[in-house]
């Protein structure tokens, strides 16, 4: 019954979202105020019924009501509430409901905030946004119903992957698709802008806070699953250059490089076109994401329900959004009127550089990861492109990205001066090179890019945090007079700071990971004690420990350094009850040079048992580089630019053909 | 209007993208496994492992019936069902081969030392090139190839006693039979 309700709330749903794709948009291009006042009710109830649809399926989840297929193949009674819970998003069907109702909600945000976007613009963009939902709400029923009921029911449910079962991934999906499908919101607004043949400074204040606000979600899902793969996958690697993660890589390097580009719409009125393609771009390539991880088109380890029918479906989808917009760009952009010019040594050429690398960039990912199926087209040859072709092609175009970052916030607007930048950085830039110069010196085991790296990091730091100092007079002037300085710095200024910072500290991180690591694979008696890194593990012995869903082998490893005991270590292997599957859990213990991590395999049958230890310094300043890049991003979401929204203003566009008939407006 | 013909650069690149990914799928890399099975193993000759004698070839394939397990040094369920391979490999019922997939040369070698090695040969194939020949996705996985050298099961993950001694072994006899029956191959 609930199931049968849920499946009806989704076609009423796609009804509504049908109705608000057209009746709005034709209402904006007559001048209509009663066909555009459709959009925001349609927004509201379309979000209702996918929550309601939404509800139904959790509450079968909860349940464990195994006469729906979806909760049948993917849950147990055994399972923790939070995994039943969790398990709702962890199957192709499920996970697109989700999708979808984060697609409505963005759509219903519009139209709940959107008081002061003018009525025109807010019309087509919750339009365009409903014909993404007209795509994807066909594509649930059509292809994935996940109300679908099992004639005999079965008594218990298959399980749910256990590799799922982990707080690291429970919420690694929503937050993913948080990212994705924030995107759409961008996409709407360009293709609103397009349509309108209008893109103003109010535009780009109202595109940046959502296209912010879906990077900070896309960057804590990548970081979520990429600190599971570490924790959880027991080899201690954290990326892959797997054609799934590069799907969500992709959307986020385009949608940075969106984030750059709408500062410069914003405040010079400038770069729109290019701006717009981004937008659409970034959407498309999250598009392009959900193709690759749905359709089986690549070879991936990340397994999910894979069907051609459904790839033809998506791809479909994807030429009819990308495609059509991209027409529509070709047609339309010509007609935007670019605004303020500016000196190549400028903000806007930084930020310029900043797009072209990051854009050049996307490309190289999306080439690496379409060429095993080109190839497998043109010659019939398979290969698969693995990290050396990305770490080739990838980080030498982040090295003059990340020399750059820092610059490009100390050049003003217009024409800048790279000379007197310099001189304004040039602590930073000896801080760093004598970091860097003196690990190359004092520490042995790098190299020249592990050098690089740091001096890299080290200039992110130290550059933003003179970006800063220098902003507040930091020891130029009174301590009241700086405070009062820092107090008045805006929101988004913090927030670039914090973000190119943790950038940086990510940056560092990673390359002193990588570089000195070490590790220590064998098999060992209980009794025996191996050294990692300055520590003496001692192996105790195995215990089989009883857990929810699972039989647990718990190792214990006790841990001395110089002669006194500094820690236990307890890694696991659990054997679900439902799958007969194997996972492993990492043993860790964080200390402030780095990470101790024990992972344990199989007995020998000879009383020994194959242990491996990693020891990782500085691995923690990656996650807490990584948080110091969100946490940047939600300060600059805060700024008042954002929270204001844009200020409703009447404009006449009478150079652009197909303009609005200037809509009555609700008022200032 | 004005027409910028630079403009209409996204969406003709978008069409040839769009149109691969359509033809791409036509190609559906995920049946290999299936479309590989009663087909000739992919031809390959990969170096030997540091330590043991001999390369791999799909030539030592041919005259008798095999196994091929695909392991790796830094795959953890390989150590699961590593001790049932060296069960298979010290009964000398049937040649177990082993191709290590994307490993270092070094974890191979000391992988090896410390759990045993059963395998006849061993091929190291460090960029994992045959391992995409073969259709590789997970590793473990685990083929049986006739005498022929044709390929005639294949296993994905970890075996455990039961598919060992239901699936695996029993495939094998028939096969050793079948080629008994038909005498030498060629």
């Amino acid at each position: 019954m609930v199931a049968e309700l849920g499946h009806f709330a989704l076609i009423l749903a796609l009804v509504i979202a049908a109705v608000q794709a057209t009746v709005p948009l034709i209402g904006a291009q007559t001048g209509s105020n009663a066909w555009m006042a459709v959009a925001r009710p349609a927004a509201s109830a379309q979000f209702g019924f996918v929550a309601l649809a939404f509800a139904a399926l959790t509450y079968s989840f909860v349940i464990s009501d195994f006469s729906v297929t979806t909760v049948a193949q993917n849950s147990h009674t055994m399972k923790p509430l939070i995994y039943k819970m969790s398990g709702v998003w962890g199957n192709h069907e499920g996970s697109l409901l989700l999708w979808i109702l984060i697609l409505t909600l963005f759509g219903g945000a519009v139209a709940w905030f959107g008081n002061n976007l003018p009525p025109g613009l807010r019309a087509r963009v919750l339009a365009v946004q409903a014909m993404i939902g007209v795509g994807f709400l066909s594509f649930i029923l059509l292809t994935s119903n996940p109300f679908e009921r099992i004639l005999d029911a079965p008594f218990e449910g298959a399980g749910l992957n256990p590799l799922l079962q982990d707080p690291g991934l429970a919420f690694h999906p929503p937050f993913l698709y948080l990212g994705y499908v924030g995107f759409s919101m961008a996409f709407s607004f360009a293709v609103a802008a397009l349509i309108e043949g209008r893109v103003d400074p109010a535009w780009a204040r109202w595109v940046r806070p959502w296209t912010l606000a879906a990077w900070i979600f896309l960057t804590t899902g990548v970081v979520l699953g990429s600190w599971w793969a570490y924790y959880e996958l027991g080899w201690g690697g954290f990326w892959f250059w797997d054609p799934v993660e590069n799907a969500s890589f992709m959307p986020w390097l385009a949608g940075t490089a969106l984030l750059h580009s709408a500062i410069v719409v914003e405040r010079r009125d400038t770069l729109k076109s290019w701006t717009i393609l981004l937008a659409i771009l970034t959407f498309s390539l999250s598009l392009l994401g959900t193709f690759i991880v749905r359709s089986g088109i690549l070879t991936s380890v990340h397994a999910f329900a894979t069907d051609p029918e459904r790839g033809y479906f998506i791809l479909g989808f994807l030429v009819l959004v990308t495609g059509g917009s991209l027409v529509l760009f070709a047609v339309r952009a010509p007609a935007l009127k670019s605004g303020g010019v500016f000196a190549p040594i400028s903000r806007e050429g930084a930020l310029v550089l900043n797009n072209l690398l990051l854009a050049t960039a996307t490309a190289t990912v999306l080439l690496g990861t379409l060429y095993p199926l080109l190839l497998d087209m043109f010659t019939g040859k398979k290969v698969s492109v693995g990290a050396p072709f990305f770490e080739a092609t990838f980080f030498p175009l982040m090295a003059p990205l990340l020399a750059a970052a820092v610059f490009g916030p100390m050049l003003p607007w217009k024409r800048g001066d790279l000379l007197g930048a310099f001189q304004r950085l040039r602590t930073a830039f000896f801080v760093s090179a004598g970091i860097a110069l003196s690990v190359w010196v004092f520490v042995s085991g790098g190299s020249w890019l592990s050098t690089l790296g740091i001096a890299l990091g080290a200039w992110l730091v130290a550059g933003s945090f003179a970006s800063v100092a220098e902003r507040i007079k930091l020891l130029r002037a009174p301590i009241s007079e700086t405070f009062r300085r820092a107090v008045h710095l805006p929101r988004s200024a913090w927030g670039m700071t914090l973000a190119h910072t943790g950038l940086g500290i990510f940056l560092l991180g990673g390359t002193i990971m990588l570089t000195w690591q070490s590790e220590a694979i064998q098999v060992m008696r209980p009794g025996e004690t191996v050294t990692v890194a300055g520590y003496d593990l001692t192996f105790q012995g195995v215990g089989e420990i009883p857990g929810p869903n699972y039989m647990a082998q718990r190792a214990l490893f006790s841990v001395y350094r110089n002669g006194e005991a500094f820690t236990n270590l307890l890694p696991e292997k659990r054997a679900y009850v439902s799958s007969s599957m194997i996972t492993t859990e990492a043993g860790i213990r964080a200390t402030w040079t780095g990470d101790l991590y024990a992972v344990i395999g199989d007995a020998d049958g000879k009383g020994g048992w194959s242990t491996r230890f990693f020891f990782k310094p500085f691995v923690h300043w990656m996650w807490a580089g990584a948080s110091i890049m969100v946490l940047g991003g939600i300060v600059s979401l805060t700024d008042r630019r954002h929270r204001v929204g844009a200020p409703a203003r009447r404009r006449k566009s009478a150079s652009v053909p197909a303009a609005t008939p200037a809509p009555q407006m609700a008022g200032e | 209007m004005r027409v910028r013909p630079m403009a209409y650069m996204p969406p003709v690149m978008f069409a040839v993208v769009a149109v691969a990914l359509g033809v791409g799928l036509t190609l559906k890399p995920r049946e290999i496994p299936s479309a590989l099975i009663g087909q000739p193993a992919p031809a390959f000759d990969l170096p030997a492992v540091d330590g043991t004698p001999n390369g791999f070839t799909n030539a030592d394939l041919i005259g008798h019936v095999s196994i091929v397990n695909v392991f790796a040094s830094w795959c953890v369920p390989c150590r699961i069902e590593h001790p049932l391979w060296v069960e298979v490999g010290d009964g000398g019922l049937v040649a177990v081969y082993g191709l290590n997939y994307k490993d270092s040369r070094e974890n191979a070698t000391k992988w090896l030392e410390d759990f045993g090695n059963p395998f006849t040969e061993i091929g190291a194939d460090l960029n994992g090139r045959v391992g995409v020949d073969w259709g590789v996705y997970g590793v473990p996985e685990t083929f049986v190839v006739d005498a022929q050298g044709r390929i005639q099961l294949k296993f994905i993950g970890p075996i455990d006693r039961y598919t060992l001694e239901n699936e695996i072994l029993p495939m094998v006899r028939g096969l050793q039979a079948q080629m008994i029956a038909e005498g030498p191959a060629e």
